[in-house]
């Protein structure tokens, strides 16, 4: 069959998923006081198309901030008020969020900068459009990231193509939609200066920063722009886009901070200040490696690399991090699914797995467990994922050796995650948590989940750094 | 459990390289498991929360509750609910036997006074119940996919007939709409149907025709396609030879044949009726059963030959009191259109009663039915005689529901992916079918996924089926009736709502779609008679 018809039927049956998980129950359905963040959509809706510019960040009469402040960049507030005007149902704008921005990035990836047959590259985007973890949070949960995302997306492919002041126009766009593609920020950063570098800072490299950084500078200010001419406006957004009185995080996340406060109650012995200086630290000290790399060697390869390295150690060592944060990580991953699926299929189920908490308390149990494995079962088939599980294919290099003294990927070590996963979900809901400790299974859950992105935050470190082998150096070429 | 490991394994390392290297036999399990899984994760997404505003939910939940509380003596007596038992008795075997796995869920929809009761454990076991009886059709379909035949020539997968024969049933948007949107138990009943179908192309006759004789206990609506069975059973079973002309030889009649079927008829007969004869009740079940009463047409016309003759009655007498030729003082005041299932007169053409539909049917399907006792061909002569039963009692029946287009195209599917003509009529039949099924469901939230699913459906037929035949097998003419297809779905879905006429006359964009759908279910039971007869004239001629 052409490969047109076959995209289409792919986005057509991705589409179908989407909705149906959204005629499920969705966040905070029922739930006063706050009910959830679909009641936090409406409510946007209503603060902008009703109240002045000037008052949409402010604690008013008329805008409680405790109640659903708005907490996100310009964009989402302009969009709330898009969505405003046309009161319909809501999912809707949803769906068609994704028809326009994701789901068109996810196909000219695939299309466009990943290798093989016609044949694997429709599965890929098959596989990309299941991920269970946005179709979740997006529809299940409700929110808007599939703009975000896809914005950033658009950033890598256009990138990708090689038009660099486009790509960071629109990484520039994906940032103010949501802050949390601060995550991001700096690969794409790494990536460009790199390039500039490379071109020779004396000549056509520095003409190239200036492009970019006039790009920026000019596409920051026109999405701020009825903000600018007050700088106590700004001073009041920021505040409430990074609110960094609330600590070091909240509930039960995977990330370092909260496993560790199993063992050592770190948010009671250190000051809020010590915290976040200890935070801020080993980020930084956990995303090094892999932005010099990429500053030195500026490839695509190395760029997608990056952004789940950068990502994802920001996910695992920053500040009030939440876990809906682990989409950010996932995007990059799934570019992966072609070149390593076994990892990325492992990373991907993880990501899902480690969001079960929040899935159950929205009632999406039966929509997790059937895209979980919906997702499960057709990447493995289609990339023939346990195909791909030699040392050779798993791209570590003259670096296998290290792994030795760790867990090794294997596909024994692979089963039995994927059940222990199955065995912990059915127990957070059959079962009821002991009197004494309430919160066991969301506990278990998140430590079980942070195992799991530690070692792979470590695997792709080591993919990252080690040199790649002849073929695929020799895509990086053609696409430099 | 290592055993369970190893064969799970086995199934999924081996099909992908089939998908790779183009080489596969409808013999491997691998892609069959892959459609399979998708369309159950798909209905299972659906599933769990959603309740949809159908009646049929509680008509089940009804009888589930009536077949569990009350003696067999009072089933079809019983009528505290109006959706009484209308189902012959297998089905209500059937039914006893699912509530006894429905008390464990919740036992409170098990009583009969609880009307409308739907708390979310009972659509959980409803939904789960559909999807669970969904097992006999996936087997159906793997079955009857054995039976098609064969192209040699190595062709990657994805375009050998089986696997389009597999999509094409499995994910077909009518029986995924009506089952487990709405909520029925098609699945199963095809299931069946489909499977009896296999058997009767595998050669297995007897088998064949026990299912039939179930299926026909568990729901009497498939009588319309019992002159298919009959005729091709006595004529191609219980006769054993031909002579060479492909007329009848009487002297093969082999009598141990016909005891053999007669037999299986009436032992299931005996056990599905047998407790009511012997309780005296065969009228009252058979009354149940067959409800004259309600009217020609559904509330919602379906797309036959009576939703025309509805709308030249209503065209005529609007212009006939338009150019002052009637009074309207004198016409019947009863709408057709109003929604209520009564009975009703015409205004201008004769009023149609059922024993006229009754007679319009047999007279409609009998040229079919001469035809496989005349020069049968086998049992695809028989399924195509099939297929016109179910589109002729589709096209003349009495209080026709549309989702009975099912039966029609499901089974015209295995034949459509073997003939390039059948390929072109299935386009045809299917696409304006599956959209006469759009107003079944009405609310904004089942628009998106409507029109998706139809989208997927019919975009995956188009392009498969041409794929196969090797180019176009529409001529423009076709193509443009079906692209106006879209234009009534804005019309109906966007434009008439923000009308003002959408408040005096709510039941414009039924009509219009109802209209429109039967000229295209007209046209394509026109063209498959045509072929029939058609194929009928070659083979007399090849005689002569």
């Amino acid at each position: 069959m052409e490969n047109w018809s076959l995209v289409s039927i792919c986005v057509l049956f991705g589409l179908t998923a989407r909705w149906a998980v959204s005629l499920n129950s969705y966040s905070g359905a029922g739930k006063p006081p706050m009910f959830g963040d679909y009641e936090a959509q409406r409510h946007w809706q209503e603060v902008t198309y009703n109240l002045p510019v000037h008052e949409w960040y402010f604690n008013t009469t008329d805008n409680n901030l405790n109640y659903w402040g708005l907490d996100y960049p310009p964009l989402t507030a302009y969009h709330s008020l898009l969505c405003a005007h046309d009161h319909g149902f809501d999912f809707c704008w949803v769906l068609v969020a994704d028809l326009l921005i994701y789901i068109p990035a996810v196909v000219l990836y695939s299309f466009y900068l990943s290798e093989g047959s016609n044949k694997k590259k429709v599965c890929t985007v098959l596989c990309i459009l299941l991920y269970p973890g946005l179709i979740l949070i997006d529809y299940g949960h409700f929110q808007y990231n599939s703009i975000s995302l896809g914005l950033a997306l658009w950033g890598v492919v256009v990138l990708g193509l090689g038009w660099d002041v486009l790509g960071s126009l629109a990484f520039v766009l994906s940032l103010n939609y949501k802050q949390m593609e601060l995550y991001h920020s700096l690969p794409f950063f790494c990536y460009l200066l790199g390039k500039c570098f490379k071109q020779g800072l004396a000549g056509r490299g520095l003409f190239l920063l200036v492009k970019i950084a006039v790009t920026v500078l000019v596409t920051f200010a026109l999405c701020w722009l009825p903000f600018l001419s007050d700088p106590g406006q700004i001073l009041q957004v920021v505040h409430r886009l990074f609110p960094v009185g609330r600590g070091l995080f909240e509930d039960k996340v995977a990330n370092t901070w909260c496993s560790l406060n199993v063992l050592i109650k770190i948010k009671t012995i250190l000051s809020t200040d010590t915290q976040l200086y200890i935070s801020l630290t080993t980020t930084l000290l956990a995303i090094l490696p892999s932005s010099i790399k990429l500053l030195m060697k500026p490839t695509l390869w190395q760029f997608k690399l990056a952004l789940v390295n950068s990502s994802l150690a920001f996910f695992l060592f920053s500040f009030q991090v939440h876990e809906k944060s682990i989409l950010l990580p996932a995007l990059p991953v799934c570019l992966l699914l072609n070149d390593l699926p076994l990892p990325a299929i492992w990373f991907l189920q993880a990501s899902t797995f480690s969001m079960l908490p929040l899935f159950l308390k929205d009632g999406l149990l039966v929509p997790y467990v059937v895209t979980s494995l919906a997702f499960l079962f057709f990447s493995i088939y289609l990339l023939s994922a346990l195909e791909h599980c030699s040392e050779d294919k798993l791209r570590l290099g003259p670096y296998r050796r290290l792994l030795i003294c760790m867990p090794r990927m294997d596909l024994g070590r692979f089963y039995f995650s994927i059940t222990a996963m199955a065995g912990l979900s059915f127990m957070s809901v059959a079962l009821a948590p002991p009197a004494q400790l309430p919160d066991l299974f969301p506990l278990l859950v998140s430590v079980f989940s942070y195992l799991h992105f530690l070692g792979l935050l470590l695997y792709f470190n080591i993919v990252q750094i080690a040199e790649p082998p002849q073929s695929v150096r020799k895509n990086q070429k053609k696409s430099n | 459990m290592c055993y369970l490991y190893v064969e799970v394994h086995s199934v999924i390392s081996i099909p992908p390289r089939l998908i790779h290297r183009g080489q596969a036999s409808v013999y491997d399990t691998g892609w069959y498991i892959v459609l399979c899984c998708g369309v159950v994760l798909l209905t299972m997404t659906v599933f769990s929360g959603y309740f949809s505003h159908s009646t049929d939910f509680e008509v089940h939940r009804n009888w589930l509750a009536i077949t569990h509380s009350l003696p067999v003596s009072k089933w079809y007596h019983e009528n505290t609910s109006e959706w009484t038992l209308d189902y012959p008795p297998l089905f209500a075997w059937f039914e006893y036997s699912l509530s006894h796995v429905a008390q464990h869920f919740d036992k409170e929809m098990l009583v009969v006074q609880n009307l409308l009761y739907t708390s979310p454990a009972t659509i959980l076991f409803q939904r789960l119940s559909v999807i669970v009886t969904d097992i006999v059709f996936i087997y159906a379909v793997k079955e009857c996919c054995r039976s098609v035949r064969e192209e040699k020539g190595s062709k990657d997968l994805l375009g050998h007939p089986f696997f389009i024969l597999a999509a094409l049933l499995l994910w077909n948007f009518g029986l995924l709409i009506v089952d487990h949107i709405h909520f029925q138990y098609n699945g199963f009943l095809f299931g069946i149907l489909l499977l009896s179908v296999a058997r009767h192309l595998q050669g297995r006759h007897l088998e064949g025709a026990l299912l039939f004789t179930v299926l026909l206990n568990l729901k009497h609506i498939y009588l319309y396609i019992a002159p298919a069975y009959g005729i091709f059973l006595l004529r191609s079973y219980c006769f054993t030879e031909d002579n060479t002309d492909g007329s009848v030889r009487w002297s093969s009649f082999s009598p141990v044949r016909l005891v053999a079927l007669g037999s299986i008829v009436i032992s299931v007969g005996a056990l599905s009726f047998g407790p009511f004869i012997a309780m005296g009740q065969l009228p009252q079940v058979l009354s149940r059963l067959f409800p004259f009463k309600r009217g020609l047409c559904h509330a919602y016309w379906a797309p036959n030959v009576w939703a025309l003759y509805n709308m030249v009655d209503k065209a005529l007498s609007v212009l006939g009191v338009r150019l002052k030729l009637l009074d309207v003082a004198k016409l019947p005041k009863a709408s057709m259109t109003g929604g209520l299932v009564q009975e009703f007169q015409h205004s201008i053409l004769p009023s149609v009663s059922p024993s006229i539909t009754l007679i319009c049917t047999l007279l409609s399907i009998m040229p079919a039915v001469l035809s496989i006792w005349c020069r049968p061909r086998g049992a695809r002569g028989f399924l195509r005689c099939l297929v016109v039963c179910a589109l002729g009692s589709f096209m003349f029946g009495w209080h026709v529901h549309e989702k009975a287009i099912l039966m029609a195209i499901l089974p015209f599917s295995i034949l459509a992916v073997e003939s390039r003509e059948d390929a072109g009529i299935f386009l045809m039949l299917t696409t304006t079918g599956h959209y006469s099924l759009f107003p079944l469901l009405f609310t904004a939230a089942e628009l998106p996924i409507k029109v998706l699913l139809m989208l997927l459906f019919t975009l995956y037929s188009f392009t498969s089926l041409k794929k196969l035949f090797r180019g176009s097998l529409l001529n423009p003419l076709e193509t443009t009736y079906l692209l106006g297809l879209v234009a009534v779905e804005i019309l109906c879905e966007v434009v008439y709502p923000l009308s003002p006429w959408q408040h005096t006359m709510p039941f414009v964009p039924l009509l219009v779609t109802s209209v429109y759908c039967s000229l295209g279910v007209c046209y394509s039971f026109i063209r498959l008679y045509v072929s029939l007869l058609r194929q009928h004239g070659t083979d007399k001629h090849k005689q002569l």
